[in-house]
């Protein structure tokens, strides 16, 4: 597979299911404005997915659009971080997930802005501006909950503990991603890892929380579509529709 | 149009260019209907091509935003009511900025009761690194954000601790 195509793919992915578990809490967020603001956070995400997933298509050349690679591929073709699939949890989970991807995103999209390839760098330049959003929303919960009862301390701690192994992966370099930095059209994920630890920590000593950014996890195998069981279950919901009525249009 | 337009040139087709563009500028956004999509500058341009079209070009906001759709086929539906063949571009090269919004938008979004983004480096506290955001009903600047994000993906929410008022802020991007 061409490793162009792959790459975008893999970006177009992450974007579209952290926004899907996202959007799994539309009407049912701890209060209004949350369930204002994480029905944004998963619109931002599938709309950059969107634009991924279309010049995805057009790198294959095989007349593929967004609908056909969001909705018609199964799980083993899905190329997404391991993270982004976990459940949702409870509210700290979901926060302290979308604060370590989000920091994430924050640094690779700025780097993406560079990109050789000039859509991609165009994508990067609208999906920063939502992705500080992004991290200084979850990072303020992160503080909140940290730093608040016992209870809500102890909620992120176990987030914590649940999440951090899959942390590693955002930054773990292939073949693809290597290609991508020789033909400067992707960033080396591994010179990240710094910057992101103390962003991360930075944060945690805020929320009080006795953590060290996870940088030694070990679960990975999204980028080879090795799928944790709740991913089949993710994407029977996505694509039930299209699945039941093949070819259904709006 | 398309005929008509195709053998002109010069002055007659930078007229029938304006034209074009007074049509475009004046769709309305379906979320804030007291703002043309000129007024956010989200229309980028409109020119007529070699075949006599009428190209328009649109950023999106926000990725995500649901209006945009809607926004591309008014834009459509009015030139096409005109007498034009239009044709829509979406392009999101340079992203759009809060910046785009033209002086009369920053009015009518007042008057409407949003308020505009705020521009210029003076509008941080210098200490907190706060945005000031001054209510649009009484205009103090005692107001609090209640949450980052708002009705829609551009919006946050805001409340005036002197008036009380809850009022919407379009947020700076």
């Amino acid at each position: 597979m061409d490793a162009h195509f792959e790459y975008v793919l893999r970006l177009a992915d992450d974007q579209l299911v952290l926004g899907h578990r996202i959007s799994e809490w539309c009407g049912h967020a701890p209060m209004l404005e949350e369930d204002l603001a994480l029905p944004n956070i998963a619109l931002d995400l599938i709309g950059q997915a969107r634009m991924l997933y279309t010049h995805a298509g057009e790198i294959e050349g095989n007349g593929r659009n967004e609908d056909q690679l969001a909705y018609l591929r199964p799980e083993q073709e899905y190329r997404n971080l391991l993270i982004v699939e976990r459940e949702n949890g409870d509210f700290a989970h979901t926060m302290l997930r979308l604060f370590f991807y989000a920091s994430f995103m924050e640094l690779f999209w700025e780097k993406m802005l560079t990109s050789s390839d000039e859509v991609l760098a165009g994508i990067a330049a609208k999906a920063i501006k939502e992705v500080r959003y992004h991290v200084r929303h979850s990072a303020e919960w992160v503080i909140r909950m940290g730093d608040g009862t016992d209870e809500s301390a102890r909620r992120l701690e176990d987030a914590y503990d649940d999440l951090e192994a899959y942390c590693t992966e955002m930054f773990e370099m292939d073949d693809v991603a290597r290609d991508m930095v020789a033909a400067g059209i992707g960033p080396d994920t591994q010179a990240l890892v710094e910057s992101w630890k103390a962003k991360v920590e930075a944060i945690f000593r805020e929320a009080m929380l006795n953590r060290f950014a996870p940088v030694e996890g070990h679960r990975s195998g999204g980028r080879k579509g090795q799928h944790g069981e709740e991913m089949g279950f993710l994407l029977a919901d996505l694509q039930y529709m299209q699945r039941t009525y093949p070819g259904l249009n709006w | 149009m398309g005929e008509e337009a195709r053998h002109q040139a010069g002055p007659a087709l930078e007229a029938v260019r304006q034209r074009a563009w007074e049509v475009a500028a004046s769709v309305e956004d379906p979320e804030i209907p007291v703002l043309t999509i000129a007024d956010i500058g989200i229309l980028r341009s409109v020119d007529i091509d070699d075949e006599g079209r009428a190209v328009a070009k649109l950023t999106p906001t926000y990725s995500g935003c649901p209006a945009t759709l809607a926004i591309e086929l008014a834009t459509e539906a009015a030139l096409r009511d005109a007498g034009f063949e239009p044709v829509i571009e979406r392009v999101i090269s340079p992203a759009w900025s809060t910046d785009w919004i033209t002086e009369e938008g920053r009015r009518k979004l007042s008057d409407y009761g949003i308020a505009p983004p705020v521009s210029g480096s003076n509008s941080k506290m210098a200490l907190f690194g706060e945005t000031i955001v001054a209510c649009p009903r009484c205009g103090s600047e005692n107001t609090r954000k209640v949450s980052e994000f708002g009705s829609t993906p551009c919006k946050a929410h805001y409340q005036c601790k002197a008036c009380a008022e809850p009022f919407d802020y379009f947020k700076c991007i």
